[in-house]
Formats: C-alpha cells, structure tokens, sequence
C-alpha cells in the first residue's frame, strides 16, 4: 500500500487566513485606544476603562450560559434575565443576614461573606435552571416562536414570584467594608470592587476555557454546538450535557446577579430584564454559541457604555445598539461565528 | 356585503360570531350603553388595542417572527402627534401631519431593522428588536427637552374633538353630543376601519405567501419566494398599523409618556393579548384586546377584594394582590402557549 | 456463511411526510462485509441512519445480534458497539485530530496499540495529530471519519460513501485501510458507489430501489453478471 501522495493543505494557508478568524481580539485594545484618544484626561480614562471592564466581565459572566446552551441545542431562552434577578436577590438576602461579617473591615471576613453568598445564590439559580429547563423550555424543543414566546412567559412570572416573596420596592444596600471605597492608581481613583470584579470575571473566564478545552465534558460541548448528532452517533447523551449546561449557565446568571448586585447597591426585580438588552447585544456580536466571542464582546460593550456614558451619558445605550450595527455589518454572524455543520 | 368587508374571511363559527357582533356593537355604541368617563375610556382604549394587537397579530401570527419592537413603532405614531401638535400648535393639520410623520418613521425603522436582522436569521429579529427597542425608550426617557423625559407631553387638540365643543344643545338618551363624542366616534371608525385593511391584507395574495413561509421557510425559498423581502413588508406594514394605532390613542388621551406607549409592559400586554385571544387569526386581537383591558380595569378590584379576604394566610394575599395580576396572566399566557396555540378564537373555531 | 449480527426487517422510515424507507430486509453476517448499493436517493444513507436512531423506523425490527435496537436512542445504539462514518463525515472541524480521537474512543482513554494500528492505516491522521480537524483536506476528514470510528473495538461499523468524492490514489489508501479492517474480523455495513472498491471489499451485497431491498446475494455473483446489474441498478457498472 503506497502512502498518500497528496499535499497537506496546511501548508496553503496564508499568514492573513490565520490570523483573520481572531482579528476580534484586537478590538478590545483598538476601543481602549479610542477612548484614550477621545477622553481628555488620562486618569479619567484609567478609572472608565477598570468601570468599563469590570462591567464587561460580568456580563459576560451572565452572558456566557445563554450563548452556550444557544450554540449546543438551538435554544433561545429570553428568561434567562429571571436568574440574574433571582440569583440578585438571594445572595443579597444571605449578604444581609451575614450582616456581623460584612460590617466590619476585615477583608477575609467580608470575602467570605460574598463567597457563602455567591454560592448560595449560584445553588438556588441552578435548582430554578432545572425546573425552567424542565417544565418551561423542554416541551417547546426545536419551535423557536414557542420558545421565545413561552420563556419570556417565565420571565414574568418569576420577576413576580420576586415581588412576592421580597416585596414590591427594590432593596438598597452598601457593599462589606472591604469592598468599598476606592485605590489611587497612577492619580486615578479605582473602586476596589471593580478590581475585585476583574478578577473574579477573569478566573472564571479561564476556568470555562479549561474546561472547555482541557477536559471531556469540554470537548463534548464544543463539538455538540457543532454537530449534536455524530456527539450523539458516538455514544453520548447529549440531552444530560445540555441540562447540564443549562444549569451551569443559569448558576452563572445568578452568580452575575450578585456582582451586578455589588456594583450597583441596589436590586430590582426586573434588573435580569434590563440587563437582557446588553447580554443579547453581546450574544450577538459575539457570535451565537462562542463563548470567546461572547468574553471578547462583552468587553466591548462594557468600555463602550462607560466612554460614552462619560463623554455623551444620554446616548450610552443607543452607542451599543450602534456597536452592534457596525459589527454585523462586519460580519453578519457575529465576530467568531460557531461553525454549524447543517 | 359583509363577506366582502371581512375579505371572505369571516368568524367561521356561530359562538365567535356572536361574541364578535356583541364586541362591536357594545363599542360602536359605547357612550350609550354605557356613560361616564371612564367606560368611554376603557372603550376608546379596546378600540385603539385591537387595532394596535391585530397589527402584531400580522407579524407574530401571520409571519411567523416575534418583534419586541410593536411598542416603538405604536409610541412612534403617538409622539409624532405630540411633537407635531405641541410645535405647529392645535390644528387638524398638525394631527395629520404628526400621524404621517409618525407612520412614515416606524415604517422606515421597521424597514432598516427588517433588512438588517432578517438577512441573518430570523432569530436574530426577537433579540434586535428588543435591544433596540429598549434603547429607543431610554433615550425618549432622557431627552427630555424634546420629549418631555419621564413626564411626557400634554398638549392641546382641536376644540372640534373636545368637550368643549358642543353640537347639540339638549342630550341624546342622556349622552351629551360634543366634541369628546366625536373624537370617540373617530377612534371606532378608523379603528374598525384599519382592522379592516389588516383583515384583507393576510387574505390577500400577500398574506397567503406569508403563511406559507412561517409554515416552511425553507420550502418557500425553493418554490422562489424571497422570504427576507416578504418578512420585511410584513414587518413594515404591521409597523405602519402600530404607528397609526398610536396616533389614535394620542389623539385621544391628549397625552403621551413612556409609560403609556414604550414601556416594556406594554409590549407585554400586547403579547399577553395576541396569544390569549389566538395567533394568527385577527380575530383574536379583538377578543384578547378586550378581555385583557376589560380585566385590567375591573379584574383587579376583585382580586384586592379576595386579597383582603385572605388576610393573616401567609403568602396567599401576596399572590393574590392586586398589582401581582401580571403572575397569574404570565402563568395563562404560557398554559395557552402550550396547550391553546390558537388561543380563544381557534378554540371557539373548535381547532 | 456464520450467524447475522445485524439484520433489518422489513423497515420503514418516514421524513416528515415522505415515505423513504417501504420495507428494507438485510443482513450482515458476523465478520462479514456487506455493501449495500443502488441508485441516488433510493434510501441507502437513510437506511444506515435509522439503524443508527438517527431517523426513527416507524415500522419493522432492526436487530442487533438479537437484540430490537429499533426502540433506543442514538447513544444507546452507539453503546451497543456499532461505529457510524456518515455521509457527511461528521468532522468536529473546531476540535483538532487528536480531540476528535479522544472524543470517538467514548468508553475510556485511547488504546496506544489501537492509535498505533491506526497510525500505520492512515499516516495523515499521525502527521496533523495536533491541528484542527477543519484544516484536513477532504480525503483527510474521510480518513479521520473512519478512524474515529475504529477508535474503540467496535461489533459493526456502518459506513457510508467512503470513497466519495477522493482522488484515485486516496481511494487506494482508503479501500486498503477497509481491507486491513475486514483482515480483522470486523462486521461492516457499507454504502458504496464504486463498483471497483465494492467488488474488492464486499462478501454479500444487498441492493435497494425506491426505498426496498430488491435484491439480496453474493458480491461475487451481482459482480459477474452484467446483465443482473444492469436489470437492478439501471446502468453497468464495467468501470471495475
């Protein structure tokens, strides 16, 4: 038997069809960049650009768990706003009962205040994930009008499940100790907790991208958004893995919600609603069912809300619908669009 | 004559029907049936929603696509009538303007976010349109110079379509014949009137080709439609119908606010209505207009009655409170999604 | 000729309204290759993917050494042992080579003496181990295909169209790499429209029209009668 005589096609692929599919990448520091230029003062600009990212790591955070279990079964869940407000509402809940912890300024103390929150909040969003995924969105596979119709039906009734249970006025509150106030870096002011936040959204960034790259479960997810059937023809029961990734995806809205939470002092009922109109912005442009493009885009919009609310603050939200626009027109699947095999 | 009114496209059934004379006779004679300012209100209120639902009902039921744009293009006609009155001044020409502005720019929206979402995938039109709706009303919200911000906008009509203008000294049947009257009688005309129109256009041609894409859009592209161009006329005309529905209303409140016109609850509302009184029939929005208004109006007194009925049981008064109706229509809303797809109107159909 | 391990019953398979399969009766013998062929559009890739769960069969058995897989889901199926190659291949393109290995040997880690074996079968899938499998040329993928379906022992490989579209020189790897297969003792269900790769590699062959098996024999005996060929498949297959 002769070996293949053919040429790899590797070798045919130019320096440019290499780079182009991760041009996206640069365009978070191309917007930084812009910002320096428009915004006059240098230390102003610092202080948007943590605001900016901050923002942009937790809705991407939020974001994340919408666009996967898009990319995996072809589900788009517009309730997913329900679990930011309900995940917001619980880990604040836990916040104030653990109110000797967080009012004082011991910083191990209040971060392990926030954890028992966050978890808290993540276990009770996962558990509502799970009776949604069953009783709202599984009779309603593969009918898109249905799904969009019936999940937004949710929506409303746990925002009033909400009014409820924790009354009808938004809930104010002030951050643990630790957490609030501000370091001076380089003369600009930056809130710790948005520091706090960077962080935070860039572990868990890395955590999903390791286990999306570095393990089974990972790799069964990336190639199901890609063909769900041949994952299925090789043994697997993808109908679990989507569960499951409906789950981790709504624990991660409600872990979100907390942060969101934090950052603002103050939650509402219909705060997973608002923040809709920015996770789909970023869902979009990002690519439906990448999760890098989903990272990559929600920094977008996180720097682009916070220059512009700064230079222009009427026209902050209108300035992302704008973003968006001139990304699909770039790209009209988005900036790393998933590649479908049907 | 009348097969020909309703395009040969009639209820189709005798309780529908007879629900649906008794709809339109209790509207078309509203201020004698049943007087007082508020009743005449809740009538010119049903007129102007069945108008402004029938037109989703064309997009939603009839194309296939969910838009959360309906409320922008209904606040689109509205602010064009208040806009144009408050700077041209009270006249019938800046209400004929302001509608034809406000027509003109929803049509013109609805296009550029037609072409631009729907090239993609339909899909993509639910998550645009609610962004970008979202957006619109924010801005309406903080531009307040020009659009009065959160307060809104009162401004004067023609003293022909207030109370202040009387054409009758004595009353008919106790009703007194004024400016106010006619602006009622306006409203039901051209409310019925447009109905009408939007009855014939998914009867026609046009609307058949419709049905057929939300059926099998693939199919429909291979039989050579241009599916993309279809949904965007869809979405354009049921814009138009919006906008005109919101001009109705403005004329008639002689106000608009966020509140009354953008906000997200009304978009929700709309839905609740559509799909309770049944998709892609027409005459669902009128049913589901109707019921759902007539609801919010009375329904509530009743549950805050049952509410304090209930006192001391823990959680129960809370669910049953009045301002938590939205809990129990949301909790409908998804029953009839997936047990009564057709909704009122195709139960009575007996589909 | 030894015990089947797959046979299908009189299977019928509707596509929304469409009535592809009307009755298909086949069997594969233990350690046998059977070639099923037939004109375009006649049923045979839907009859491999309703043996796969992947189209439901609204009527008739397909029985795996016994057992109604029929009822099951696709992974379930998959579970029993069968390996699918489909039509389209079904390349994780965003995955590299090596992840779409890892992935195929479902069970556990990969098998050293196994990769080894498929090393010497196929020597691009060693050569692009760590690039992403949508890179491949489409002779590659085909290889790729095939050799994560022999990722783990399998009792039955359907495969479908292997030789589609490759070049004459890739079709010689690719039949031999089959043969090497076959030489192992492996039961196979193939769809091909080369006659030449079909005669070398099939024992018995069924042939299909309009959603039926209507002839059922030795490839031997289809492969000497031209006019048998002619009679069943419209057209002579000479070209061996």
């Amino acid at each position: 038997m002769s070996a293949p005589d053919h040429t790899p096609t590797m070798a045919r692929t130019g320096i440019w069809q290499r780079l182009e599919p991760h041009l996206p990448l640069i365009l978070v520091p191309l917007l930084a960049g812009l910002g320096l230029v428009a915004i006059p003062s240098p230390t102003s600009w610092l202080t948007l650009t943590v605001s900016g990212l901050a923002m942009g790591m937790m809705i991407f955070i939020m974001a994340s768990g919408m666009t996967l279990v898009f990319g995996l079964m072809d589900v788009i869940n517009f309730g997913h706003g329900a679990f930011i407000s309900v995940g917001a509402f619980v880990g604040i809940s836990i916040l104030l009962a653990l109110g000797s912890m967080t009012g004082t300024p011991s910083l191990w103390l209040n971060l392990a205040a926030v954890l028992l929150a966050i978890l808290g909040a993540a276990l009770a969003t996962a558990a509502l994930g799970l009776a949604f995924e069953k009783v709202i969105v599984e009779p309603v596979y593969g009918a898109h009008l249905k799904q969009i119709l019936v999940t937004m039906g949710g929506l409303i009734i746990v925002e009033q499940l909400i009014l409820v249970l924790w009354g009808p006025d938004e809930i104010f509150f002030t951050r643990p100790e630790a957490l609030k106030g501000a370091v001076t870096f380089a003369g600009a002011a930056i809130e710790k907790y948005r520091l706090v936040a960077v962080g935070f959204g860039l572990a868990l960034f890395l955590a999903m991208r390791w286990i999306l790259r570095s393990t089974k479960i990972g790799l069964i997810v990336r190639a199901g958004v890609e063909n769900g059937e041949m994952v299925e023809a090789l043994g697997y029961r993808l109908r679990l893995v989507f569960v499951g990734v409906f789950v981790a995806g709504s624990a991660l809205a409600g872990l979100g919600g907390v942060m969101w939470g934090l950052y603002q002092e103050v939650i509402t009922a219909h705060m997973g609603a608002d923040l809709m109109v920015l996770i789909f912005i970023v869902v979009i442009i990002g690519g439906l069912g990448s999760v890098e493009g989903c990272f990559i885009g929600a920094l977008l919009v996180g720097l682009m809300q916070n220059y512009i609310a700064f230079l222009q603050p009427k026209l902050a939200l209108i300035s992302n619908i704008g973003l968006m626009v001139a990304i699909l027109m770039w790209r009209p699947q988005g900036m790393m669009p998933v590649v479908k095999a049907k | 004559m009348l097969t020909r009114l309703l395009s040969g496209d009639g209820p189709r059934s005798l309780p529908l029907a007879l629900i649906l004379l008794a709809i339109f006779l209790c509207l078309a004679l509203a201020p004698f049936l049943f007087p007082g300012t508020r009743s005449v209100d809740t009538a010119a209120r049903i007129c102007v929603f069945i108008l402004l639902v029938a037109s989703y009902d064309l997009t939603l039921g009839y194309a296939g696509i969910v838009s959360f744009a309906h409320t922008m293009f209904f606040g689109m006609g509205a602010y064009g009538v208040a806009l144009a009155s408050t700077h041209l001044g009270r006249g019938f020409d800046a209400l004929v303007l302001g509608t034809l502005a406000g027509a003109l720019a929803a049509a013109v929206f609805a296009l550029l976010i037609g072409l631009f979402s729907l090239r993609v995938r339909a899909i993509f039109f639910a998550m645009i349109t609610l962004a970008v709706a979202s957006a619109v009303a924010v801005l309406v919200s903080q531009l307040s110079g020009l659009t009065g911000g959160e307060d809104g906008l009162n401004y004067q009509i023609p003293r022909a379509l207030t109370a202040a203008q009387k054409y009758l000294d004595e009353p008919v049947l106790g009703v007194r014949i004024n400016g106010k009257l006619l602006n009622y009688y306006l409203v039901f005309a051209a409310s019925t009137a447009l109905f009408l129109v939007l009855l014939r256009i998914v009867n026609s041609p046009f609307g058949r080709v419709l049905q057929a894409i939300r059926e099998n859009d693939f199919r429909a592209e291979a039989i050579g439609y241009r599916v993309v161009y279809y949904r965007t006329i869809a979405t354009c005309v049921s814009a138009v119908a919006a906008a005109l529905a919101g001009s109705l209303y403005a004329i008639w409140l002689r106000y608009v606010g966020p509140d009354t016109t953008l906000s997200f609850e009304i978009m929700v509302d709309i839905l609740l209505m559509v799909v309770i009184g049944g998709m892609g029939t027409m005459y669902g929005a009128v049913i589901g207009a109707t019921l759902f208004i007539l609801a919010q109006n009375y329904l509530q007194g009743l549950m805050g009655a049952a509410a304090a009925g209930l006192e001391g049981v823990p959680l129960l008064p809370g669910l049953l409170d009045p301002d938590r109706w939205l809990l129990w229509l949301g909790v409908l809303f998804v029953l009839s999604v997936y047990f009564f797809p057709t909704g009122i109107a195709g139960r009575l159909r007996g589909e | 000729m030894s015990e089947p391990i797959l046979k299908l019953e009189g299977v019928c398979t509707n596509i929304a309204q469409y009535h592809i399969l009307q009755g298909v009766d086949l069997a594969v013998s233990a350690g046998g290759v059977t070639m099923l062929l037939g004109r375009n559009g006649v049923g045979k890739t839907t009859t491999l993917r309703t043996i796969m769960g992947l189209w439901r069969a609204h009527a008739g058995r397909v029985l795996f050494d016994g057992q109604d897989i029929a009822v099951l889901s696709t992974p379930a199926i998959a579970r029993t042992g069968i390996g699918f190659v489909p039509e389209d291949m079904g390349i994780f393109s965003d995955l590299t080579v090596e992840e779409n290995m890892v992935l195929a040997a479902a069970s556990g880690p990969l098998d050293p003496a196994r990769l080894d074996w498929i090393f010497a079968a196929f020597p691009p899938i060693r050569t692009f181990w760590k690039q992403p499998a949508g890179n491949l040329s489409g002779g590659q993928k085909q290889m790729l295909s095939i050799a994560r379906a022999m990722a783990e022992e399998r009792r039955l490989y359907l495969i479908d169209e292997p030789t589609k579209g490759l070049a004459p020189a890739i079709v010689a790897t690719m039949a031999g790499a089959l043969r090497d297969l076959k030489a192992q003792g492996a039961s196979i269900l193939m769809v091909e429209q080369n006659f030449g790769v079909a005669k070398l590699l099939g024992d018995t062959c069924a042939v299909m029209d309009d959603g039926r098996t209507i002839w059922a024999g030795e490839m031997r005996e289809l492969a000497e009668d031209a006019a048998l060929q002619e009679r069943l498949m419209g057209l002579n297959m000479e070209n061996a």
